[in-house]
């Protein structure tokens, strides 16, 4: 673990270096801000938690931001600078986990359940229907009743509204 | 002395509480009257208790006692009255005290107006507050005493830390509290529906007599929401309001089961089905209130080990887990008593779609709950952390949104108990056809993107079903009566608070829907560096950067400010003056400046973070179309909600 943190501070101070190397020769001028924002917004800051590097305030971002803009400037594509990221800060840069091994569960964890939902839904619509064939129209006038006869709200008061609205609607 | 004094009477009110839980079952189990009263009075008392301990912090805060750790970390000397006030829940400790008094005055509220009414369930709607209500007393007197001194040896600090500078702002009087008082209040239904599982009133009486604490409660979740929504709007400064962080996230869990809620209880109150699945679903919110409360005070969710570290994670996953498993054990126990009254006729029925709103409703939640548990998962299984971010929560949940619009617009044309294609289809093809004005309008104005077109078209479905409600059933009473219209009007709406005001809540929803398609779909920005006179031009409008001044403020925030003039097609529109706070101890704050009107908003930031020199600023400029239309359809929603839980003779007759 502590190699990797030497590795990143070495990767940072390199990069840094070369950044100050460039920018001493004009080579990233070229390049505006929103073609970095448009890459950074699409990562998020590695050390702070849920930030997009784009609006990322603190001085380590603002090297990052200034990173991609001396690899758009070498000519290094979208991709690519996603790809070194990822390479050097791990895949939690990423706005969205990768779409592979583990992180694939992501994706496929709630559509499952999903679907699982509107299947036993839908199956229990089907036991109601077949449940439901011989019975009449009675049982819709007759729903929950208890209540209202318990509580004193007079029963048919409650029955004269539920037929008004069943009235209203057909 | 004084801080003494609080703890001490924190510890007092945790042996009332724990006494009064011990008392109400005792009381209850061996049929003693005189302990179930007695358990009620020790509840009572723990109000008072609470009210003077939260007081003695009020006290300690505006009196500027940094020898008191909390008061030391939330507020300084430089801050004004009100925000040392609201320093009270600006940090974990007062924040959890904060929950208490709010339940601890819920609770008074529930047993001292209608003990009578509701004796047979309030003993045991005490039990479940008072669990509740211990368990946080209990992190405030054994792990988060925000009495605490600071340690011996040390000179009391001069002045204080100070609230995080993003908290320092008006919204905090309100947004804080709103957020809580939903979070808490959603407790006395879930108190209700365990009480009527324990006791076997397994009818629709804990619905009822909770309906309209169910609806404040949801009114005050999705005020919390929607002004958390306001607030980061204007102050966080990066040109959104909603970014799917987790502690939104946790925010939005209780009010997408809360929601889902409300609409299935409608069902068991009007055809006695669904028992299982209401208690379930208060269940679910009640826990995941629980887990937003955690989430939205510690962020542990950034990391598993910043969940181990943080001393009260681990109890909040106990205490969850322990009320989850009792309450599901309860719901199976009763599974038999639970069973429907009726059954589900058509699946077009008003229930049937009920249903279908319930299970997106817990789709959405699905989603977010996976995605915001999923880097803590993965970070424990294969040792490597990744982000789940906006796009995937976008994509994921926007169909099931739209859905969820759709829905609006049809389920109120169905009948309760049986509707058929042939039914459906001649009260909507009306209202359908009324609609397609709008993508059509949307096309002539250019707009070709078809999620916005669906979008729109959605949009004009539900207006259109929503007021045709309101207007066919007035027009017909008032032909009726002879009576003028909006006296109808009024009686209706009177007469059916839940209904109608549930469908000024269905307007204001896609009201706000317009804004955020609005936003999402068409949002455009540029960022670059300006020296004086320079213009940027973003979206037909024109931004010139006309000055730049840096001052000390007298509370010692360094100011920079840049002063731009906006213009469109060489109209001056006035001046915009995006900010750059620098707080003494060094906390930024980036204040944007916004132009709102109904059809677009031009939002300015002065980028500080990009490095200010005389010869260039750098800005960056977004233009939000559409976005008021959020903050508009918030307000028609309280208006709804006030409409729909507001008191009803009627009903007061449960």
């Amino acid at each position: 673990m502590k190699k990797f943190n030497i590795l990143i501070l070495l990767v940072i101070a390199l990069s840094l270096f070369s950044v100050g190397t460039v920018a001493a020769q004009g080579g990233t001028d070229e390049i505006s801000d929103d073609e970095v924002n448009a890459i950074a917004s699409q990562l998020f800051c590695p050390v702070c938690e849920n930030t997009p590097l784009d609006v990322c305030e603190t001085q380590a971002c603002k090297q990052w931001r200034e990173l991609i803009r001396l690899k758009l400037s070498e000519g290094s594509t979208e991709a690519e600078i996603k790809e070194y990221f990822v390479a050097n800060y791990g895949a939690r840069v990423l706005s969205e986990p990768p779409r592979e091994g583990f992180s694939l569960l992501v994706y496929f964890v709630p559509p499952a359940i999903i679907l699982a939902g509107l299947i036993i839904l839908f199956r229990a619509f089907k036991q109601w229907q077949v449940d439901d064939e011989d019975e009449t129209d009675a049982s819709v006038t007759e729903a929950s009743p208890i209540s209202a006869s318990e509580t004193g709200d007079p029963k048919d008061d409650y029955l004269a509204r539920f037929e008004e609205e069943l009235r209203k609607r057909d | 002395m004084l801080p003494s004094l609080g703890y001490g009477i924190l510890v007092i009110t945790l042996l009332v509480t724990v006494y009064s839980v011990a008392a109400a079952i005792y009381g209850e189990t061996k049929k003693s009257a005189e302990m179930v009263e007695s358990a009620r009075r020790a509840m009572l008392l723990a109000l008072p208790l609470i009210t003077i301990a939260s007081a003695i912090l009020i006290y300690l805060l505006v009196n500027d006692r940094y020898d008191v750790e909390y008061v030391w970390s939330v507020t300084n000397r430089s801050m004004p009255m009100y925000l040392k006030i609201t320093a009270w829940w600006g940090g974990q400790p007062g924040s959890l005290l904060f929950w208490s008094w709010l339940l601890s005055t819920f609770t008074s509220a529930v047993t001292l107006r209608k003990w009578d009414r509701d004796r047979e369930l309030l003993p045991w709607v005490l039990v479940v507050t008072g669990v509740t209500l211990a368990f946080f007393i209990s992190l405030n007197v054994f792990f988060e005493n925000p009495f605490k001194l600071i340690p011996a040896g040390i000179s009391v600090p001069l002045d204080g830390r100070g609230l995080n500078p993003l908290l320092r702002h008006p919204g905090m009087i309100i947004h804080p509290p709103a957020q809580y008082l939903g979070f808490v209040a959603f407790t006395i239904p879930f108190a209700f529906a365990i009480a009527a599982l324990i006791t076997g009133r397994t009818d629709d009486r804990w619905i009822r007599i909770t309906r309209r604490w169910t609806l404040w409660a949801w009114l005050f979740l999705s005020l919390g929401l929607v002004l958390g929504m306001r607030w980061a709007y204007d102050v966080l400064g990066w040109g959104g309001y909603w970014g799917w962080d987790p502690v939104e996230i946790a925010a939005l869990m209780p009010w997408l089961t809360g929601t889902a809620f409300l609409h299935s209880v409608m069902i068991q109150e009007k055809r006695g089905m669904l028992k299982h699945w209401n208690m379930i679903l208060i269940i679910l919110t009640f826990d995941l209130v629980i887990f937003g409360t955690f989430l939205t005070r510690s962020g542990v969710l950034s990391s598993v080990h910043a969940f181990a570290q943080s001393e009260i994670g681990p109890l909040f996953f106990l205490f969850i887990t322990f009320t989850f498993i009792t309450s599901i054990v309860l719901v199976f126990y009763r599974w038999v008593d639970l069973k429907s009254e009726t059954e589900m006729k058509s699946m077009l029925s008003r229930e049937a779609l009920f249903l279908l709103n319930n299970l997106l409703f817990l789709s959405i939640l699905v989603v977010s709950f996976w995605g915001v548990m999923f880097p803590l998962i993965s970070e424990l299984f294969t040792g490597s952390k990744v982000t789940v971010g906006p796009p995937f929560y976008e994509r994921a949940t926007g169909p099931l949104w739209g859905a969820l619009m759709l829905l609006m617009g049809i389920a109120p044309l169905s009948a309760w108990g049986h509707s058929t294609i042939k039914t459906l289809g001649r009260s909507i093809w009306k209202p359908a056809v009324a609609a397609l004005i709008a993508p059509i309008w949307a096309l002539i104005a250019g707009i070709t993107n078809w999620i916005a077109l669906i979008g729109f078209t959605l949009v004009a479905l539900v207006i259109t079903v929503s007021v045709r409600e309101f207007w066919r059933s007035a027009q017909a009473r008032s032909k009726r009566s002879g009576e003028n219209f909006f006296n109808e009007l009024r009686k209706l709406i009177k007469r059916n608070r839940r209904r109608y005001g549930g469908y000024i809540i269905h307007i204001s929803m896609v009201l706000m829907g317009i804004g955020i398609i609005g936003i999402e779909l068409f949002q455009s920005d540029t960022q670059q560096h300006l020296g004086i006179g320079d213009q940027i031009e973003l979206a037909g409008y024109t931004v010139q950067y006309d000055r730049l001044d840096q001052f000390r403020h007298e509370d010692g925030r360094f100011i920079t400010r840049g002063e731009m003039s906006l213009s469109k097609d060489g109209k001056d529109l006035g001046t915009l003056a995006p900010r750059y706070d620098l707080y003494p101890d060094g906390q930024p704050m980036t204040i944007p400046a916004v132009r709102s009107t109904l059809v677009d908003d031009v939002y300015i930031i002065l980028v500080n973070w990009e490095g200010i020199t005389a010869e260039s600023t750098p800005f960056k400029v977004y233009h939000n179309p559409l976005v008021k239309w959020v903050w508009i359809g918030g307000y028609v929603f309280i208006a709804g909600i006030i409409i729909a839980a507001w008191r009803d003779e009627e009903e007061e007759r449960i």
